[in-house]
């Protein structure tokens, strides 16, 4: 489903990079975003975001002293915003391997401005999701059985057969992978860096990290092959975590949670935020870091169309969840989705609606993908509504399943709240701190698009 | 301008990540061998208020672990024997030993001896003397020669492996009603063979289920 | 399904938290507790605090990190203390049993309870016991809890000040001489209702020693109008006892005798054995209620008619005008013609009977009707019922209280300055006595308002006898030592009489051995402590004829009342406010509104929708210029223009458990008013108190949950409980489970007869270490019981009917819950139970999620946090305490599949017999609704259970395969009334 996105065509002949620019304007033009003192934004952001992943800590040491009853869950609604927000990270988290890898695959050389944030991105992304099942648990520090290592008796291992323990798996693998790639595709940057460094300190750090490139033709040839390994490795990723995530709910017997198309459905919304997270990010950089000729507005206009492409999957997706409910002559099942509508969260249904099928069709329009304030309206809107789609899935099929006298309700405390914010603010903190220190745009792939003189790397 | 790193830079890189990896991996080997059972629990032998030697009364004058524990075959607990049970013999053996002072003490205070703990199990552990010494199980299995021992002290690791070797295959450590006390058990035919035959004609059966032991 | 709006409350956050852990802070500022508190690791924490230990921990630091990891490694030292000297029929670990008898105002219950190494933990009914028959109460069960309460009264207080024993005995031994009392004018005694010969030959004598002194009997819920009643019909003091065995028809006029109107459980247990059928083909009893509040009597009725308790005089009337006993009555009770023929038909197997609450005048009436359906000796009998000499009431007692004529006040077990009759202002005249003394288990109103308070030991702590209304006396053996230096009623009346006896054993041991020939005295004795009841005690039954002259004389037409009636009833969980402090009470939810933690002023939807009042708005009740506040709660099935509220709430000088929880009614009850009030007036107070029920949601959706037909369709279907759903041909993709092999564990629950009493929710707790969590976490739906009864309402939501059906985790062959935990922590055992290992859960709640019957409770917090010493004593050794972040549930109390299991080894390995193993709630059930058992032995009673055509399975449609299946439920209407 994500490659018919993708071959929407895109108006190629149209060139990425604004203005005749020679490599080293290029170079300079990145390289000055690490190399200057940033602007005043930069602090103002860094002070927020820090303040809230402070936050953010001192909730969850509360919450491990504590137990988790300082948050909201109950029975029967066992998980809550705690889960809500792993899925919620996750599925930021798609857009940079989407970019990174099918992308390039598919030789779609357009990405090459936004690649290399939208990895960074993941990488942080999954780093903030990875934090909520390991701290979900009633016991966290005995959340390390989760994991297959051989305990203090080497007779317990764990049940392969619980979606939760394919989790494991899957994010752990997903992190590694993007880490590696993002790393990789990083170092012939981070020499450029080294070499450009005015002061020890830079000289040995970026020296240190580029790994002795030197930039020959050996490098070169083995530092594509391992890029494209990667990408090759990374690319069934993307479809495969997402659809483990999916796992948890599907293979339940909750209603509203045993679905088939929960895969597809959550691979397709994963992207979904996961772009809207990309523009949000991309319009702020540009902005405050002057890259307009470098993110144009080819490339914003090229990932509205896919944010419209995925966001109409996804309506597709919900729309195909009624159906089966009604379809199927479960009782419970229709309940559920009758409830969704109709019942104590419904007005979080309609929100999930408003903002994942409906935003998104302005982009119908040339006029709404070439206006800045409009995307970012959006980006921001459509992650709000994803929240809300993995709140709905979540709660809402919990709070009322079979037996009518086990029905609850789920009110968040402060402390849920404030854990969302936390995660938010860290994030944030990674991706500045990434502004700040390391090249936020591919040099040398961006000079692969550079009109003239000649296409050099970024292959035929 | 001129490259900071000479050429021999990236092997020394190399070896410091190779030991690195090679440290990591020696510390969690560490941690393992540390955190086993059979390292962390055995071997524990407490000085105990009064200087009691199993080796002397079970050993050497040949008592019967029964007539101290007496609870061991009614009861979960192989319960430490009250005050009196010693006084009994020690009113008239070395009815003045000063070993035995805060025993006498004991016995006319009221105030119980304060032993020490030696096999101890962690309060989720359901373990059953009375069930194991009426399926066969000898002492010795899991205390050891405690009729060698001046000072008791735990020589297997009660870890829930240890537990489940046992319940998995009992034979090996079945035997006789009548020579569960004995700690020189030595048949003339093969014990293994022997617990057996028990195992069948008893219908031995040990849970190797959770709630077996965890309740 | 008209039920889900009025029922449908979505919680809104809550007001100022009274929450129990909350108010656990409140006790005794100590700073040790404080610390207790704040320390989420108990040892450990501490350990690190102390600087002495600060100092190892850098030694440590200081030695090599393996060394130090060796060290930290060493387990604490653990001290074991063995006795000095043996204890006969002792052995460490073992439990014993000891039988002995509770008493709650006057009806008495044999027991048999379970004490490890010394502290009682367990309570169950005496199988020789004919109150008990095996089975026991909720307060029964709860009471071991009440044992252990830290807020209970622990020294005696002087003008509340603390004092000792020693200086009462001798403030009482100058006090109670004839120089200062005389012949004991001014001497007047009040105490709870309680049955006992040893108690009462002292309490003669004491009367004997002072001849003019008065002796006031006080029970705020009490049987008196009963017994005034029979005087009426009789012209003598009788106490009325009913067979509901033999009763083939019943007819209860606001008699809730399944519920708080026989605290005791032989009713429940007759009356279920009346209901019992194995096939279509059996016959059941029938059972008619006339009732204002919807009852658990009620719910369990064939027919049931909402008449207002002030007009139930008329329907009893009309009931006897259509007998043909009375004048034609003019009433409009279309339904009293079709009873009677119904009656008729069946005499002597019949019973009609009226509740506590109705005046006298109604109960000799239904004498009168019972006598002419020949009830009499059948399903109605009657034994004499002394009164004590100098016996005066409560009312002449106030008005002594009022004039100053009471120097000496003497309060014995007994609460009244809180529930005294409103009219009598006792409160205000109690001071008025010079002297007044009060024994009790708390410093409660009463207690802290008296001069002098003395702690009083828990029956579990007493030496005693006591009587049950047919005569049966039983012995009462402490099963601890009193933990708190208290006293027994008797002991104290013998300390102020200088009785011969003084220590409760002796008076009650030379009391019996005395009656008995003296070389039989021992053996009888040893019998009567082992049996739990003396062999050859129980009264003559007698069946005296009514003076229908004096009933019908005395009674008066009642021109139906208008105006809305308040009605005032016993709670199912407080009673009449002396388990205030007891938290597994508190928590237990109220079997028809599942409130927790409060009472409420319940009321019709009609009547809800005339106030303009809904579920939580507080509301104003006036009545002859007294008033008091309570929330409303929305109860279908309520009588219109009938408020109904439970007493005993609101208590102000009590325990930190029960202090200010819930309203007290008891300003607007007076001595006139004792079972329901006319004409008062309620509007809104224009607040909203939040109220918090364990069940949000009270309709059954439609969904076939609980399955019930009528006798008639069932005999026309008898497959119909089958069929209720339609279950496709199911597949599974794991492989099956052989389970064909050795036991078997299932249960079977009969609907038809559950009465929701829960008894089984109480055993439940008090045999497998649940925790209360309190009102606030309630609220949030944390509450722990592992066996819930779930009650539904259906039909018509102004006259609906109800069902209940307990629900405790299922033991699903296929179980969703196990293949969902990515730690194996819950896992299937071979004789098919659903495993929980406490200690391998990391607490991630899928399998909650996954779980559809929702059965499974998981410990959001430390509910244990800040328990004193005593709370622990209370924990049954043989299960675990679960600590917080892991996951519960129901275990089919395996700790006793494995006790047995272990014996049975021990016995040379023999088979467990079929009944041998009985669960907890099993062994509780006054309906003997659960049956557990091997479900792979043909013979066993579970598995012949699971073969009866009412058998199905909660949810079969979902191919999880649970080994609890429950047995429809059957009613029984008079055909002429559909």
């Amino acid at each position: 489903m994500a490659d018919l996105a993708i071959r929407e065509p895109f108006e190629l002949n149209a060139p990425l990079i604004e203005g005749r620019r020679s490599y080293s304007e290029i170079t300079s033009d990145v390289a000055r975003v690490v190399e200057s003192r940033p602007p005043r934004f930069w602090y103002i952001a860094l002070a927020v975001s820090g303040a809230l992943t402070l936050v953010f800590f001192a909730v969850l040491t509360h919450l491990v002293r504590t137990g988790i009853g300082i948050w909201g869950n109950n029975q029967p609604v066992g998980w809550a915003w705690d889960i809500t927000n792993f899925v919620f990270w996750i599925g930021i988290g798609h857009a940079g391997t989407l970019i990174s890898a099918i992308l390039f695959l598919f030789r779609q050389r357009w990405r090459t401005s936004i690649n290399r944030a939208a990895e960074a991105m993941t990488i942080f992304a999954v780093m903030c999701a990875g934090i909520f099942p390991l701290l979900h648990t009633g016991r966290p520090w005995r959340a390390y059985w989760l994991f297959p290592v051989p305990n203090q008796d080497l007779v317990l291992w764990q049940n392969f057969r619980s979606p939760l323990m394919w989790d494991v798996f899957a994010v752990s693998t997903y992190f590694t992978v993007s880490l590696l790639f993002w790393y990789v595709g990083m170092i012939p940057d981070l020499a450029t860096l080294r070499d450009r460094a005015t002061t020890r300190l830079r000289q040995i750090v970026y020296g240190v990290l580029s790994l002795g490139w030197r930039g020959s033709a050996r490098h070169w040839n083995h530092y594509e092959k391992a890029y494209l390994i990667l990408a090759g490795l990374s690319t069934p990723l993307v479809l495969s975590v997402h659809s483990i995530v999916s796992f948890d709910f599907a293979v339940s017997i909750l209603p509203g949670w045993h679905a088939t198309i929960f895969p597809p459905y959550f691979v397709a919304g994963a992207i979904f935020s996961g772009f809207a997270m990309v523009i949000f990010l991309m319009i702020i950089a540009r902005k405050v870091y002057r890259l307009e000729h470098l993110i144009t507005m080819t490339h914003m206009d090229n990932m509205c169309k896919i944010l419209l492409a995925t966001g109409t999957i996804v309506g597709y997706a919900y729309a195909v969840e009624f159906f089966t409910a009604f379809f199927s002559g479960n009782p419970y099942e229709r309940y559920v989705f009758v409830n969704r509508v109709t019942g104590p969260y419904a007005w979080a249904v309609w929100t999930m609606f408003a903002c994942n099928v409906f935003a998104p069709q302005l982009f119908w329009f040339k006029m709404f993908r070439r206006n800045i304030a409009v995307m970012f309206a959006v980006s921001i809107i459509v992650n709000v509504g994803m929240w809300f789609e993995r709140f709905n899935i979540i709660v809402t099929s919990l709070h009322r399943d079979f037996l009518p006298s086990s029905w609850g309700h789920f009110t968040p405390t402060i402390y849920d709240v404030l854990t969302f914010a936390g995660s938010v603010g860290l994030f944030l903190t990674l991706f500045l701190l990434f502004l700040r220190f390391l090249p936020v745009i591919a040099i040398s792939e961006v000079k692969g698009v550079v009109p003239s003189p000649g296409q050099g790397k970024g292959g035929h | 301008m001129a490259s900071i790193f000479s050429k021999s830079t990236d092997t020394y890189i190399r070896i410091g990540v190779l030991a690195a990896a090679l440290g990591a991996g020696a510390a969690i080997a560490l941690g393992f061998y540390l955190a086993n059972p059979q390292v962390r629990e055995t071997g524990y032998a407490p000085l105990q208020p009064v200087e009691y030697s199993h080796k002397l009364h079970a050993g050497d004058l040949g008592m019967d672990c029964r007539y101290c524990h007496s609870s061991v075959e009614q009861a979960a607990y192989a319960a430490i024997p009250a005050t009196e049970v010693c006084m009994n013999c020690h009113v008239r053996v070395k009815g003045d030993s000063p070993l035995l002072q805060l025993v006498r003490e004991s016995y006319a205070t009221g105030q119980p001896i304060p032993w020490v703990k030696v096999h101890s199990l962690p309060d989720y552990v359901y373990f059953n003397h009375q069930a194991h010494v009426a399926a066969g199980v000898g002492c010795v299995s899991c205390h050891g020669r405690v009729d060698q021992m001046i000072v008791v002290k735990q020589v297997e690791p009660l870890s829930m492996a240890w537990c489940l070797d046992c319940h998995r295959n009992p034979a090996p450590k079945i035997r006789p009603a009548d020579q569960v006390t004995n700690m020189a058990w030595q048949p003339d035919r093969d014990p293994v063979e022997i617990g057996r035959q028990i195992v069948e004609s008893k219908g031995i059966a040990p849970p190797v289920n959770c709630s077996g032991c965890h309740r | 399904m008209s039920l889900v709006q009025i029922s449908d409350s979505t919680p809104k956050p809550l007001e100022t938290g009274r929450r129990y852990w909350r108010s656990l802070e409140e006790l005794a500022g100590t700073p040790q507790f404080r610390r207790w508190v704040e320390r989420e690791f108990p040892r450990g924490a501490s350990e690190l605090l102390s600087s002495s230990s600060r100092r190892t921990l850098l030694k440590l630091m200081a030695a090599s990190f393996g060394l130090a990891g060796l060290v930290a490694c060493r387990r604490p030292q653990e001290k074991i203390l063995p006795l000095s000297k043996g204890v006969e029929h002792y052995i460490p670990g073992k439990p014993l049993y000891y039988a002995t008898a509770m008493n709650l105002a006057g009806s008495v219950t044999g027991l048999v309870v379970e004490a490890h190494d010394g502290r009682p933990t367990k309570i169950e009914g005496n199988p020789r016991h004919p109150e008990s028959l095996g089975a026991c109460s909720a307060f029964a069960q709860a009471s071991v809890l009440s044992l252990y309460d830290p807020d209970r009264s622990r020294v005696v207080l002087r003008q509340g000040r603390p004092s000792s024993w020693e200086e009462f005995a001798r403030f009482a031994a100058d006090h109670f001489r004839a120089e200062v009392l005389g012949r004991g004018s001014g001497l007047w005694l009040v105490a709870g209702s309680q049955p006992s010969p040893s108690y009462e030959a002292v309490r003669n004598h004491l009367l004997g020693r002072f001849p003019e002194a008065r002796w006031v009997e006080f029970e705020p819920i009490s049987r008196e109008a009963m017994r005034r009643g029979a005087e009426l019909a009789f012209d003598r003091r009788l106490e009325t006892l009913y067979d509901f065995g033999k009763a083939r028809l019943i007819v209860a006029f606001d008699a809730d005798f399944l519920g708080v109107d026989s605290p005791g459980v032989r009713a429940i247990r007759e009356f279920s054995r009346g209901r019992a059928v194995v096939s279509e083909t059996d016959s059941m009893s029938r059972l008619y209620v006339a009732e204002s509040r919807f009852s658990i009597t009620g719910a369990m009725a064939d027919h049931r008619f909402r008449i207002r308790s002030s007009e139930m005089a008329n329907a009893v009337e009309a009931l006897a005008s259509a007998l043909g006993l009375m004048p034609a009555h003019s009433g409009n009770f279309p339904w009293a013609a079709a009873v009677a023929r119904d009656l008729a038909a069946h005499r002597g197997a019949s019973l009609v009977l009226a509740g506590p609450g109705q005046p006298p005048e109604v109960h000799a009436l239904v004498h009168l009707i019972n006598e002419a359906l020949g009830n009499f000796g059948h399903t109605v009998s009657f034994v004499a019922a002394e009164r004590a000499p100098g016996e005066a009431s409560f009312e002449e007692l106030a008005a002594a209280l009022a004039s100053g004529r009471v120097q000496t006040l003497v309060v014995l077990d007994s609460n009244p300055v809180f529930a005294a009759p409103a009219d009598f202002d006792f409160a205000a005249n109690f001071s008025r006595a010079a002297t007044t003394i009060h024994l009790g288990l708390e410093a409660d109103e009463t207690g802290s308002a008296a001069t002098w308070h003395l702690p009083q030991a828990h029956y579990l702590e007493s030496w005693g006898d006591l009587r049950t209304l047919d005569g049966t006396v039983s012995i009462q053996q402490p099963l601890i030592y009193p933990l708190y230096d208290g006293r027994t009623p008797a002991e104290l009346l013998a300390l102020l009489s200088g009785y011969k006896d003084q220590r409760a054993y002796d008076i009650v041991r030379n009391y019996w051995t005395a009656r008995w020939p003296a070389q039989e005295a021992e053996r009888r004795w040893r019998r009567a402590l082992h049996d739990g009841l003396i062999e050859g005690t129980g009264a003559a039954r007698l069946v005296p004829a009514v003076d229908r002259r004096r009933v019908l004389a005395a009674w008066r037409p009642r021109p139906a009342a208008g105006g809305i009636e308040l009605v005032f009833y016993a709670s199912p969980s407080v009673w009449d406010g002396r388990f205030a402090n007891n938290g597994w009470l508190q928590e237990a939810p109220e079997p028809m509104t599942k409130l927790t933690w409060d009472n409420a002023a319940l009321i019709s939807p009609a009547t809800a929708k005339k106030l303009g009042v809904t579920s939580g708005d507080v509301v104003l009740i006036e009545h002859e210029g007294r008033s008091a506040e309570a929330p409303v709660w929305i109860l279908p099935g309520q009588t219109d223009d009938s408020i109904a509220v439970a007493l005993g709430y609101g208590r102000t000088v009590c325990g930190r458990v029960g202090r200010r929880v819930g309203h007290n009614v008891y300003p607007l009850r007076t001595s006139r008013t004792a079972g329901f009030a006319v004409g008062v007036n309620v509007r809104p107070a224009g607040r909203r108190y939040r109220l918090v029920s364990a069940q949000d949601h009270h309709a059954m959706e439609g969904r076939p949950l609980v399955r019930e037909a009528t006798l008639r369709y069932w005999r026309e279907h008898p497959d119909f409980a089958q069929h209720a759903v339609h279950v496709p041909e199911l597949k599974s993709l794991y492989p099956e489970h052989q389970y064909t092999e050795g036991y078997q564990w299932g249960m079977a629950i009969d609907l038809n007869r559950c009465v929701g009493c829960n008894a089984c929710i109480l055993a439940c707790q008090a045999e497998n270490n649940i925790p209360i969590v309190g009102k606030r976490e309630v609220a949030r739906g944390r509450e722990m019981h592992w066996l819930r009864v779930d009650r539904y309402f259906t039909g018509d939501e102004e006259a609906p009917e109800a069902v209940f059906q307990p629900v405790a985790c299922m033991h699903c062959e296929k179980a969703p819950c196990e293949n969902v935990c990515p730690v194996v922590a819950t896992v299937h055992s071979p004789e098919g139970l659903n495993e929980m290992a406490y200690n391998r859960c990391v607490g991630t709640r899928y399998c909650s999620n996954n779980c559809p019957y929702k059965v499974r409770r998981f410990n959001f917090l430390d509910w244990h946090k800040g328990l004193e010493e005593s709370q622990k004593l209370v924990f049954n050794p043989d299960v675990t305490v679960r600590m917080r972040g892991v996951m519960e549930k129901c275990t089919f109390c395996v700790q006793r599949i494995e006790e047995k299991r272990i014996q049975a080894k021990a016995e040379g390995r023999r088979p467990l017999r079929d009944g041998e193993i009985l669960t907890a709630c099993q062994q509780t059930c006054p309906a003997e609704a659960i049956v557990f058992g091997n479900i792979n032995d043909p013979a066993s009673r579970v598995a012949l259970i699971k073969k009866q055509n009412r058998n199905y399975v909660m949810l079969e449609e979902l191919n999880v395969r649970p080994r609890t299946s429950y047995l429809a439920r059957i009613r029984n209407p008079n055909p002429e009334l559909v």
